[in-house]
């Protein structure tokens, strides 16, 4: 990457996690889903940065964590382009994308109000019914969702 | 979920399907036992809907069981604000089996999460009425002597039916020809048209319920068209009499053909069809007592034919 120098200026990690090449309009919900807002270690979001491939995209760094695989696994349903760098001591030593797992617990939204999800406290569960096109299933009230109906919980 | 729960039509398989319908026919043989002899059936209907409550109500009756529950969540506990999770986990202290009817959807699934006790879902809001599907595909068995290679015509409201959607999974694996015939408001959703695709079923889309289309098929399943189902008020009163069978409309059809309706009927079928001996609605719902007798003795282990 060309602009490799502007980025380290923001910050260089010595451990931790960058998950980059994230849609621009799905940056701030792949920060919820990680639950990012409850974290106390630094973390840098990048937002509108200059790519190659998608125009403008998002980045996420975070210092000090390495999260479990199917955590980073959930933001495949907003952001499967996403690739994730695991940082230790400045090097990058494992580089993977993001895969949309077969089920979703606690991360859809149904937006059915007559879904019993709504009115139980529960979590959701649903069911990937097609990977090309990000289509999902509430296994409860089988409402399906695609692309940007997806609503993320919380 | 605990395995012999009986929730969606599409957790059957088919050769389940087919056990369900030689189960129905050994009931429809011999409706009265005491095979559920010393059973407690829980018929928890947090909806109400006599005609369901009393056909399952009945199937119990007639096969020695014995049944507690409500008919209205008014005189039940969640009326206090219990949590449908607490109601099923105190019932299932005291039953054997649960039915339940709920207006939320989902809730049946969700019941077979929290209890081992088998539940049998009489419906959940607008998702899913898998005993309805029994009785319907066990009435088309009946009358046409086999489930293989007929042409099913599905009329009225395909978008919201819920009983259409079941009736299509339920025979996807017989080698059906659909004919689905709708207003464009009320056409069979993408998601089944799409799975007809997949599988490779024959299908055809009409607005027109013409002759050709009736003349054409096995089975004619009608359905209701509810005025809250449009938008535009002005469409309901131009298509609402565009799918209405009369008499006269059977003339040309198969001397085979039968005329199916999951009632309560309003004005989708003319009374003068009643007496047509191609009207089915009516024996259609009596099949209901022996498929829920099937399908309460397959969730609870018992097999009636090896007893």
């Amino acid at each position: 990457m060309r602009n490799d120098k502007k980025e380290l200026a923001v910050a260089a990690l010595r451990n931790g996690t960058v998950i980059d090449h994230i849609p621009t309009e799905a940056l701030f919900r792949v920060v919820r889903i990680l639950g990012i807002e409850e974290m106390s270690t630094s973390v840098t979001i990048g937002y509108n940065l200059e790519s190659h491939r998608f125009g403008r995209k998002g980045i996420i760094k975070v210092a000090d964590v390495e999260f479990a695989e199917d955590v980073l696994n959930r933001i495949a349903i907003v952001a499967p382009t996403a690739m994730v760098n695991i940082i230790r001591d400045y090097e990058v030593v494992e580089k993977r994308p993001v895969t949309l797992p077969d089920e979703l617990t606690g991360i859809v939204r149904c937006t059915n109000p007559k879904c019993i999800t709504n009115n139980e406290p529960m979590h959701t569960r649903f069911r990937v019914t097609d990977r090309d096109t990000i289509t999902v299933r509430c296994l409860y009230c089988n409402h399906v969702y695609r692309g940007d109906e997806i609503e993320i919980e919380r | 979920m605990n395995s012999s729960s009986f929730v969606a039509i599409d957790d059957i398989n088919k050769q389940e399907l087919l056990d369900l319908l030689e189960r129905t026919r050994y009931f429809e043989e011999h409706p009265n036992s005491k095979i559920l002899d010393g059973r407690v059936v829980a018929t928890l209907f947090f909806e109400p809907s006599t005609r369901t409550r009393l056909s399952f109500e009945t199937a119990v009756n007639r096969l020695g069981g014995r049944v507690i529950g409500f008919s209205d969540a008014s005189t039940s506990s969640t009326s206090k604000g219990e949590t449908l999770k607490d109601t099923i986990k105190m019932v299932s202290n005291y039953a054997d089996i649960i039915v339940m009817r709920h207006f939320l959807e989902g809730a049946a699934q969700y019941a077979t999460e929290v209890t081992d006790v088998p539940i049998v879902n009489a419906g959940d809001g607008a998702n899913q009425h898998p005993s309805q599907t029994l009785l319907d595909l066990y009435s088309i068995l009946k009358t046409q002597g086999r489930l293989e290679g007929l042409v099913i015509t599905m009329v009225g409201d395909l978008k919201y039916g819920r009983t259409v959607h079941s009736l299509l999974m339920a025979m996807r694996h017989f080698k059906p020809v659909f004919n689905f015939v709708s207003s464009p408001e009320l056409r069979m959703p993408e998601e089944y048209i799409r799975l007809c695709d997949r599988e490779g079923i024959e299908y055809h889309e009409y607005t027109d319920f013409s002759k050709e289309v009736i003349d054409s098929s096995d089975i004619i399943y009608m359905t209701r068209v509810q005025r809250e189902r449009f938008s535009d008020i002005m469409e309901y009163e131009r298509v609402k009499n565009l799918y209405t069978l009369r008499n006269a409309m059977l003339d040309g059809s198969k001397p085979t053909v039968r005329i199916l309706h999951p009632l309560p009927r309003v004005n989708e079928i003319n009374t003068d069809v009643d007496d047509n001996p191609k009207a089915y609605y009516f024996e259609q719902a009596r099949n209901g007592v022996f498929a829920r007798q099937a399908i309460l003795t397959r969730a609870l282990g018992i097999d009636p034919l090896k007893l």
